[in-house]
């Protein structure tokens, strides 16, 4: 299915999300009135697909490995909230008061992002994980510790309430933003500088690609993104504490995009959606004795799915029933046609194996400066 | 205006601590020649294209591309000024597609100018810019004979193309100038004859200036026009192929003694 440059397989995830929002959206304008806690769980759902699909640019598609998403999202979260409070009384708790919000959020997290992203240039791999991982604890403390007039410290902050019937429609509407700008950045000239970056650095260079300007494009707009997941945190909770922001937070997010697939977004939004549903879900079950069990059986779940997600059966499954290609199927069966799409399909980058990943990270890089000798 | 030598290299020389890896370096290389540096294993050659191409910035000396002095520029820098190069261990962006990789180099060109907000919001620029460097990196890989393969990945293909899309991805840049590590080591006679080939081919068809590093002296002897010798870091000798090749104090640096 391609019309004029439009293929269907490549918008599959705009498709069925716009879909989703739409349904639910409009069940809820016309008065159907959603469980409190299945508002809950889609705000939460569609703040981990834009968390991991942020996160996915830096760790899946430049290839450098942060430990510190949480903290952008906390400054995003803080600021957000912050200036939501303080606009509140002028301006009404209204969609205007939340795109300011929205803006101040993702602003200074992405100033952050720029911060972060100098050292970025001269550290790789275990290194500049370590300085995003100090990064993270140095945001957390510091909202901490300020003053209960300013940042709540450490009490939190609060923030105003927002109709939880608008807000997952907001939030979703956020989600396709930043679909939109991140899969378009990578499906472009642009993009593929990044991917180049990640495969070879060097060759990229002597390619005459400019790595400084696309390393602190990747970083910067990566933490803008987690600032606008931190902004609606903030609105979807009432009240921001920092606590939630510790690097056991970047971790989960770095999980999902390590299960998606590093290179994936689709693999990252369904990866992001299924642990929120998950880690709500087995919260939700066990209860009062039984509520120890839940950091273990999630951590079991987590193991068997990173053992078994590359299994060949599983794979062999995946690319039988490919959403974006059994669409394509269902609305123009020519197998023809299907064959020439697929040799044409060379726009998305390539996934990386779970074994590549788990090799490549943590060995570090070669230096060498085109093998001397 | 137009310079007498596409390259010339004035005095270049760097140290690192103590160790002078390159001294004193003056080359003379003239527009459509292809010229030869040779010298045994740590001869400073791979020093000299790193210093070429900005990777190290010279302790000593000047170079001057087309006429122009070459200074305080960043590797992508140099490489859209004009001077482009392949590695001796090949290094391709392995997990991208082999039309994809040509395409890198070429989007840095001017002509394919496309903002960052254009690709964003899918504006008319950004088809049209991808369309034509996707043409374009077609009409490379043709030449290379490389089409057939433009949609397998880099890391999948064979040792001998994997040079040839190497070079095809330095030609992509558009350099004036093209370095070449070593570009047929670990070929077969075969892979050798047809390299040679496609270096002459580059040379009449693109108007190309290269500069090459290589051991094969039967390579080195066929292909280049003028060669310049190194041993430990200084030149030994340079001038006419033929006679250089001959010259006892190279067959003495090469043999030992």
């Amino acid at each position: 299915m391609k019309i004029g440059n439009f293929k269907l397989r490549h918008y599959i995830n705009y498709i069925v999300i716009g879909i989703l929002t739409l349904v639910l959206g409009t069940m809820s304008l016309t008065g159907t009135r959603f469980d409190n806690s299945l508002l809950f769980l889609l705000e939460k759902v569609a703040i981990s697909i834009i968390l991991a699909v942020s996160l996915s640019l830096v760790v899946g598609f430049l290839g450098e490995l942060s430990l510190g998403h949480a903290g952008f999202m906390c400054v995003g979260a803080y600021l957000g909230g912050k200036v939501a409070t303080l606009l509140v009384p002028m301006l009404g708790n209204g969609p205007l008061t939340f795109l300011i919000a929205l803006i101040a959020g993702a602003g200074a997290a992405a100033i952050c992002g720029i911060i972060i992203g100098i050292p970025a240039l001269r550290l790789r791999g275990d290194y500049l994980a370590i300085v995003t991982l100090a990064f993270g604890e140095i945001v957390k403390s510091l909202f901490q510790n300020s003053s209960d007039d300013s940042f709540g410290g450490s009490l939190g902050l609060e923030t105003p309430r927002y109709d939880k019937h608008y807000l997952f429609i907001l939030a979703f509407l956020l989600v396709l933003v930043t679909l939109a700008v991140i899969q378009n950045l990578i499906r472009s000239k642009h993009g593929r500088a990044i991917t180049a970056i990640r495969d070879n650095e060097i060759a990229a260079l002597a390619s005459g690609t400019n790595v400084t300007k696309y390393k602190l494009l990747a970083f910067t707009l990566s933490a803008a993104f987690a600032g606008v997941a931190g902004v609606l945190y903030s609105y979807s909770n009432y009240t921001v504490q920092s606590a939630k922001f510790g690097y056991n937070y970047s971790i989960e997010i770095l999980v999902m995009v390590v299960l998606g697939g590093m290179g994936s977004i689709n693999g990252s939004i369904l990866a992001a959606a299924l642990i929120t549903w998950l880690n709500t879900k087995l919260a939700t079950v066990l209860t009062g004795d039984l509520a120890v069990l839940q950091n273990l059986l999630y951590a079991l779940i987590l193991i068997v799915i990173v053992i078994y997600n590359n299994a060949p059966a599983l794979k062999g499954f995946r690319d039988k029933y490919n959403l974006g290609a059994l669409a394509e199927k269902l609305i123009k069966h020519d197998p023809a046609r299907v064959k020439d799409d697929k040799a044409k399909w060379d726009v998305v980058p390539t996934k990386i194996s779970m074994d590549e990943i788990l090799s490549v990270d943590l060995v570090p890089q070669d230096h060498d400066q085109g093998g001397s000798k | 205006m137009m310079a007498q030598y596409l390259l010339e290299t004035q005095g270049l020389g760097i140290s690192f601590g103590g160790l002078k890896a390159v001294e004193n370096v003056s080359l003379k290389i003239k527009k459509n020649q292809i010229y030869g540096l040779i010298g045994p294993n740590g001869a400073g050659k791979t020093t000299v294209f790193n210093l070429l191409t900005c990777v190290y910035k010279s302790t000593t000396g000047k170079f001057l591309l087309d006429g122009v002095e070459m200074k305080n520029l960043s590797p992508d820098r140099i490489n859209q000024k004009g001077i482009a190069r392949t590695f001796q261990n090949i290094r391709l962006f392995n997990n991208m597609t082999v039309v994809r990789n040509v395409m890198v180099a070429l989007q840095n060109r001017p002509e394919y100018k496309c903002s960052i907000l254009d690709s964003v919001l899918r504006l008319p620029r950004h088809f049209r810019v991808e369309k034509e460097m996707r043409a374009k990196a077609k009409e490379l890989l043709r030449i290379f004979g490389l089409e057939e393969d433009r949609n397998n990945l880099a890391c999948n293909l064979p040792y001998g193309k994997q040079r040839k899309l190497e070079i095809a991805r330095a030609l992509a840049t558009s350099p004036k100038l093209l370095l070449l590590d070593e570009p047929a080591a670990g070929m077969n006679p075969q892979e050798t004859e047809d390299l040679a080939r496609t270096i002459r081919l580059i040379r009449d068809q693109f108007d190309m200036t290269v500069l090459l590093i290589e051991h094969d002296m039967s390579f080195v002897a066929e292909l280049c026009d003028e060669i310049t010798v190194l041993n430990f870091g200084t030149v030994l000798a340079e001038g006419d192929t033929q006679t250089v090749l001959q010259d006892p104090e190279v067959i003495r640096a090469y043999i030992g003694g």
